[in-house]
């Protein structure tokens, strides 16, 4: 019998939505594992680490396909860390044959440490599910994507890339049961203090839209161009390798491999070449636009919509035609 | 054992990987990715956690920088390369194929219990099989923490506050030492190797171990059966202005 554990990413009484692309994962596995016979034999499990009375779990029973919500309460979860939750996690999952969290920096934190305490191999960045032990996964930064194969009745851990799957609904009622852990946990991790990102500008790695500008900015006051922009339309900054080692903008900025990989639904590229490292971390991005001088840079070779022209001109006009539009 | 004498040594492992320049192609048939005469280099990920472990020391509050890796025997001019950077040894566990991140845990785990660090450094993945995997596994089977995507590291006697690069921001841990720290890019810029430096490292002390010797196994439990590239782009429109670029933009509902 085919059995997922998802361990839910919480904060502040709020339910990640990873957690309901997970639970979607989750029920493709199901249908994939039986096909035409929906949910038969798979049973989806939504664990909730809490210090008891969270608002949380009460979330997670409403996501549709969901059997139960299991709350497990400790003291020691105030703070979700990997330390301490990962001796929780693999008893609980002892009875699980699939375990999932999502692949943000909270499940690549987690779940490795689970499948090491359950001696189980770990999946990361799955992106689609072809039965329960058939999955795909990207490698070299997306740049090729493996399938791959684990034999039966081996436990599977898995972190789920979140821009594959839809969210679940939330249309289901779940029970919730509440559970105490035995598990002796550690005391040797302790949380200091968490500081949000970026200020009011929307975060980089989730943004639904990129403006990033490259080494043809020439200066690190010049990339207040970017930022201008980027700023009318609601959008994250990023930057190439070359502006980042250039210093015309900080290091946490720089999107590619080596950097961040993102997929918003528009990413803006402004004097931006396109070197292979910079395009593996965007060629999920849903429109590419780029503006660039040299109308041979490869950026164009990938671009939805590309214009050749000098970036300090076509920058401050099309700002202006924002603004009028909006009048 | 007297602890006091031993010196304060730092664990960094490695891994090389296909440079990060490199466009990587999948094989016409399916069966991985073309390697043959590709540049192979240390994984940047990993070339911070060296480049971290060396301004440790630097600072006093380390007295060894120790490199390991798993890899093939052609493998060792990776590792004269962080010798170089500063480093004094290098362990070479010589392994013809790829380990799963959690047989490459075992086996550090047990260059861990030989060498007896206070801190691990590792980067937080390595930009081939994108795993991030090998350090939590190496914190979990030791039995101590773990600070992973670091992008500041301070140590005080007996334990370590690390500044961590997590999607709400960046998150502060205070760890108990022995722990284990995995590197993301913002936490330093690695140094050029200089030409004396490189001279030096060749006489180094180089210690090669057979995988079997340490009780490794490539581990083989997750089969690639199919290696194919991404759906490839399509390239779209060029508009000649602004104006142009600023239509089609609206049409598409995007400003």
């Amino acid at each position: 019998m085919t059995a997922v554990l998802v361990i839910a990413e919480h904060a502040g009484g709020k339910l990640n939505l990873s957690t309901a692309k997970c639970v979607k994962a989750a029920t493709s596995l199901a249908g994939a594992a039986n096909p035409g016979t929906a949910n038969l034999g798979t049973e989806i499990v939504v664990a909730v680490f809490t210090t008891g009375g969270s608002p949380v779990a009460a979330q997670a029973a409403k996501l549709t396909g969901v059997a139960r919500v299991l709350e497990v309460v400790h003291a020691a979860n105030e703070h979700q860390l990997a330390a301490t939750l990962a001796p929780q996690v693999a008893e609980v999952g002892q009875a699980f044959s699939h375990l999932f969290a999502p692949s943000t920096t909270f499940g690549k934190d987690l779940m490795p440490r689970v499948a090491a305490l359950l001696d189980a191999p770990q999946l990361s960045d799955v992106m689609s599910i072809e039965s329960a032990t058939r999955f795909r996964r990207p490698i070299y930064a997306g740049n090729a994507i493996t399938s791959v194969e684990v034999a039966a009745g081996t436990k599977i851990v898995a972190t789920i890339r979140t821009a594959s799957f839809e969210a679940a609904a939330s249309d289901g009622n779940a029970p919730v049961e509440t559970l105490n852990p035995s598990a002796a946990l550690p005391a040797h991790t302790r949380f200091v203090s968490l500081a949000a990102a970026g200020g009011d500008r929307p975060d980089l790695q989730s943004a639904a839209k990129v403006i990033s500008g490259g080494r043809a900015l020439a200066s690190a006051d010049a990339f207040k161009l970017i930022y201008g922009l980027a700023d009318k339309i609601g959008a994250a900054v990023g930057a190439s390798r070359a502006a980042v080692d250039a210093g015309y903008a900080p290091n946490d900025m720089q999107v590619g491999q080596t950097g961040k990989i993102i997929a918003p639904e528009l990413y803006i590229a402004i004097g931006i070449s396109g070197a292979i490292q910079h395009l593996t971390g965007i060629k999920d991005a849903r429109t590419i636009v780029a503006i660039n001088k040299d109308s041979e840079a490869p950026i164009f070779e990938v671009a939805d919509i590309g214009i050749v022209g000098d970036l300090f001109t076509i920058v401050p006009e099309l700002e202006k035609l924002i603004d009028a539009s909006r009048k | 054992m007297n602890t006091a004498q031993n010196p304060r040594r730092i664990l960094v492992a490695i891994k090389r990987v296909v440079d990060y320049n490199v466009r990587v192609r999948v094989k016409p048939d399916g069966s991985g990715v073309m390697l043959d005469g590709v540049k192979l280099s240390i994984n940047p990920f990993d070339q911070i956690a060296v480049e971290e472990a060396l301004r440790i020391k630097e600072k006093g509050r380390a007295d060894e920088v120790v490199i390991a890796t798993i890899a093939p025997a052609d493998a060792q001019s990776m590792l004269r390369n962080a010798l170089a950077m500063g480093a004094q040894r290098a362990l070479h566990v010589v392994a013809d194929t790829a380990l799963e991140p959690l047989a490459a845990a075992r086996v550090l785990l047990k260059l861990v219990e030989k060498e007896n660090p206070f801190l691990v450094i590792l980067g937080k993945q390595a930009i081939d099989d994108d795993n991030n995997q090998t350090g939590q596994m190496l914190a979990a089977l030791w039995n101590r923490p773990q600070a992973t995507f670091a992008s500041k590291v301070e140590l005080t006697d007996g334990t370590a506050r690390v500044t961590r690069e997590v999607d709400a921001g960046l998150e502060t841990l205070e760890v108990d030492l022995p722990a284990v720290v995995t590197t993301d890019l913002r936490l330093n810029e690695p140094r050029f190797v200089k030409l004396p430096e490189i001279m030096k490292a060749k006489t180094k002390p180089l210690e090669t171990i057979p995988l079997a010797s340490l009780g490794g196994a490539p581990g083989l439990r997750v089969k690639i059966t199919k290696t194919e590239p991404p759906p490839a782009r399509q390239r779209g429109i060029m508009v000649k202005d602004t104006g142009a670029l600023f239509a089609e933009l609206h049409k598409r509902g995007l400003v």
